[in-house]
């Protein structure tokens, strides 16, 4: 039998398809995509609940570990109550653990074929993106909103006034913004659902190595550095300096500055992941 | 809905190629799909099925060779290929932790319908599919089939000229595939025109106005179903009872199929291929063994599969 035979017959062009009769402007899309998109996220979480509440329960946990089993022996150098100090740390840890589901998450779509078919419609890709993105974020919210209650409940409190408390949340909306993108990237970096699984468990060790729990100051001195510079440690800092919460003294420029140096490391992290983020949902599998 | 007229080619494509690292996933694919029919990609695991419906569907770049989908060249165009096509691809592509409904809802939302006719399109898809009630359940509750039946019918949100279905059917029970051939059926008796792949050669057949045989990588064979298994014959198999009558048994065949005949003393049992062109009747075949005094335990026909495709293929080419 012989091979295939290319037709000489002219290849028709399709007029308008079904559906939509035009396309929307760009900008417009990208919007109505990433409104669809963030719908898609919530509609999960709104499905199974117990997905919000295990991510309040470990920073819960924290509260009640840290909080009363070691910070009992706790003193926090330059003074203070050790639950305040923590707080604003485990605020911050609640962006950094947004990372493995959203990187679980995003390999999930992949390994199911999801990706393939948003990539097969026409639709803007970053704006899928950026509606997964927002949506984390206003998960990250909706857990952060109880564990400020369990917070105020264990004796902490914002004391530097509501502008500056409103500064601080915004950091950390800010950051748990940016570790959406990372989370993003790495997800399909990843590749597979079982894989990202794996890699969610060295988002460990960069989360610890902060000042979340303990004062840098304490640390070995190569250790202390990277925690010094650990865009994490940036957040909390800023956060315990706008809340008016004990800071334990550092002498690291971040540290230091923590309010820009939060501003910068989110910009040069979203600078870098977004884009590379976007990229490779682009060119999966190509 | 927007349609090509039936002299028109829904999907064409020349000496597509592509790699990845050192595998040839497919090598020099050409296609010529006229609107409005169904085109069968048929051929064993590896073979570049999936390949060719990515290549087709945008989503990987051909290294070789170029493709247009309902007009559109893929690689230079593909954001109007996107709009005219629909993809199923192999693994059912629905978000398990949302409902049915909720499913669709998004697909009609992602191609910018308005909320309101994203949810009534969602109502009739899940009407006429059978899926109504089921719905609003979570789809982690569904079946196979049912699964299956949602993503197919996820692809139709939009009325696309050009649908692609990556083995539509693999996995399910005969029912659940009796399904989805009928809502390919429909498909096409709209307009649309169909590319799907299969490893069975039934389901190319019963659905497919042209097949294309892959195999790795490369095109076969190509044409109608029928014509294919023409070329092929009948399979037929006798069993039995006592071993001494399998050189009776197998006289026989020879003179009814005109093939040549095969015996397997351990399991009694003679099996031979009939001639292409040759048509084998059971009644007839009966009546030659009781004839011939041949105690048969067990007689079948079987028409050709996939491997019978292929081993005649490849024998074809050898001996050319
Ligand atoms: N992304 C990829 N990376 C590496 N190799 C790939 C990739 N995609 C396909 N291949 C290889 O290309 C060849 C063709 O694969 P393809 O998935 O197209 O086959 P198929 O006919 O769809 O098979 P199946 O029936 O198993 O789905 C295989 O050898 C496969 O291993
Ligand atoms: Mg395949």
């Amino acid at each position: 039998m012989s091979g295939s035979t290319v037709s000489t017959t002219r290849p028709a062009r399709a007029t308008a398809p079904g559906g939509p009769a035009a396309a929307p402007g760009r900008l417009r899309r990208t919007a109505l995509d990433a409104a669809t998109s963030t719908t898609r996220v919530l509609l999960y979480y709104r499905h199974s609940p117990g997905l919000l509440a295990a991510s309040l329960a470990v920073p819960v946990v924290m509260v009640v570990l840290f909080g009363y089993v070691f910070g009992s022996a706790m003193r926090v150098p330059g003074g203070g109550d050790y639950r305040e100090f923590l707080m604003p740390g485990l605020f911050a840890m609640v962006a950094i653990n947004g990372i493995t589901p959203t990187m679980v998450g995003v390999a999930r779509d992949v390994d199911r074929g999801a990706t393939d078919r948003l990539r097969s419609m026409p639709l803007s890709r970053f704006g899928v993106l950026l509606g997964s993105a927002l949506a984390d974020l206003l998960i990250g919210v909706a857990v952060l909103v109880p564990l400020v209650g369990v917070g105020l409940a264990v004796g902490w409190r914002m004391r530097d006034g509501v502008a500056d408390a409103l500064a601080a949340f915004a950091l950390l909306v800010l950051f748990r913004f940016v570790m959406t993108w990372v989370g993003t990237f790495l997800g399909l970096a990843a590749g597979s659902e079982q894989m990202a699984g794996q890699l969610a468990v060295l988002t460990f060790p960069p989360a610890m190595v902060t000042n979340v729990f303990v004062p840098t100051g304490g640390m070995p001195g190569w250790l202390r550095v990277i925690a010094d510079w650990n865009p994490a440690s940036a957040v909390v800092a800023a956060c315990r300096q706008l809340f008016g919460n004990p800071t334990a003294p550092a002498s690291a420029w971040p540290l230091q500055h923590p309010v820009v140096a939060t501003l910068l490391w989110s910009g040069l992290l979203l600078a870098v992941f977004a884009p590379l983020a976007v990229r490779k949902y682009s060119t999966h599998g190509r | 809905m927007s349609q090509l007229s039936g002299d028109q080619l829904a999907v064409s494509a020349q000496g597509l190629g592509k790699s990845f690292g050192g595998t040839t996933a497919l090598d020099g694919l050409d296609l010529a799909v006229p609107a409005g029919t169904v085109y069968g990609l048929l051929g064993p695991n590896g073979a570049g099925k999936t390949t060719a419906i990515r290549l087709l569907a945008t989503l990987t770049a051909p290294d070789t060779g170029w493709a247009r989908v309902a007009g559109f060249d893929v690689a230079r165009e593909p954001e109007r290929v996107r709009r005219s096509i629909g993809l199923a691809g192999q693994h059912a592509a629905v978000d398990e932790g949302i409902t049915g409904r909720e499913n669709l809802t998004l697909v009609g939302r992602f191609h910018h319908l308005g909320a309101r006719e994203a949810r009534r399109r969602a109502d009739e898809l899940l009407e006429r599919f059978g899926l109504a009630a089921a719905g609003d359940r979570l789809v982690r509750g569904y079946s196979g089939g049912m699964r299956r039946r949602l993503d197919l019918v996820a692809c139709l949100v939009t009325r696309p000229p050009v649908l692609f279905l990556d083995e539509p059917t693999t996995g399910l029970d005969p029912r659940s595939r009796g399904e989805i051939w009928d809502a390919v059926r429909e498909l096409t008796a709209g307009g649309s025109t169909v590319l799907l792949t299969t490893q069975y050669l039934e389901e190319a057949d019963r659905l497919a106005d042209t097949v294309m045989v892959l195999d790795h990588g490369r095109a076969i064979a190509d044409g109608p179903p029928g014509r294919l298994k023409a070329a092929i014959g009948t399979r037929v198999q006798v069993v039995v009872d006592d071993a001494g009558q399998l050189p009776a048994a197998a006289g026989v065949l020879a003179a009814v199929t005109g093939g040549e005949p095969v015996s397997d003393r351990d399991r009694r049992q003679v099996e031979a291929l009939s001639l292409p062109g040759r048509e084998v009747l059971l009644p007839a075949l009966v009546r030659a063994l009781d004839a011939a005094g041949v105690a048969a335990r067990d007689v079948a026909l079987r028409t050709p599969s996939l491997d019978d495709v292929f081993l005649a293929l490849t024998a074809e080419r050898q001996a050319a």
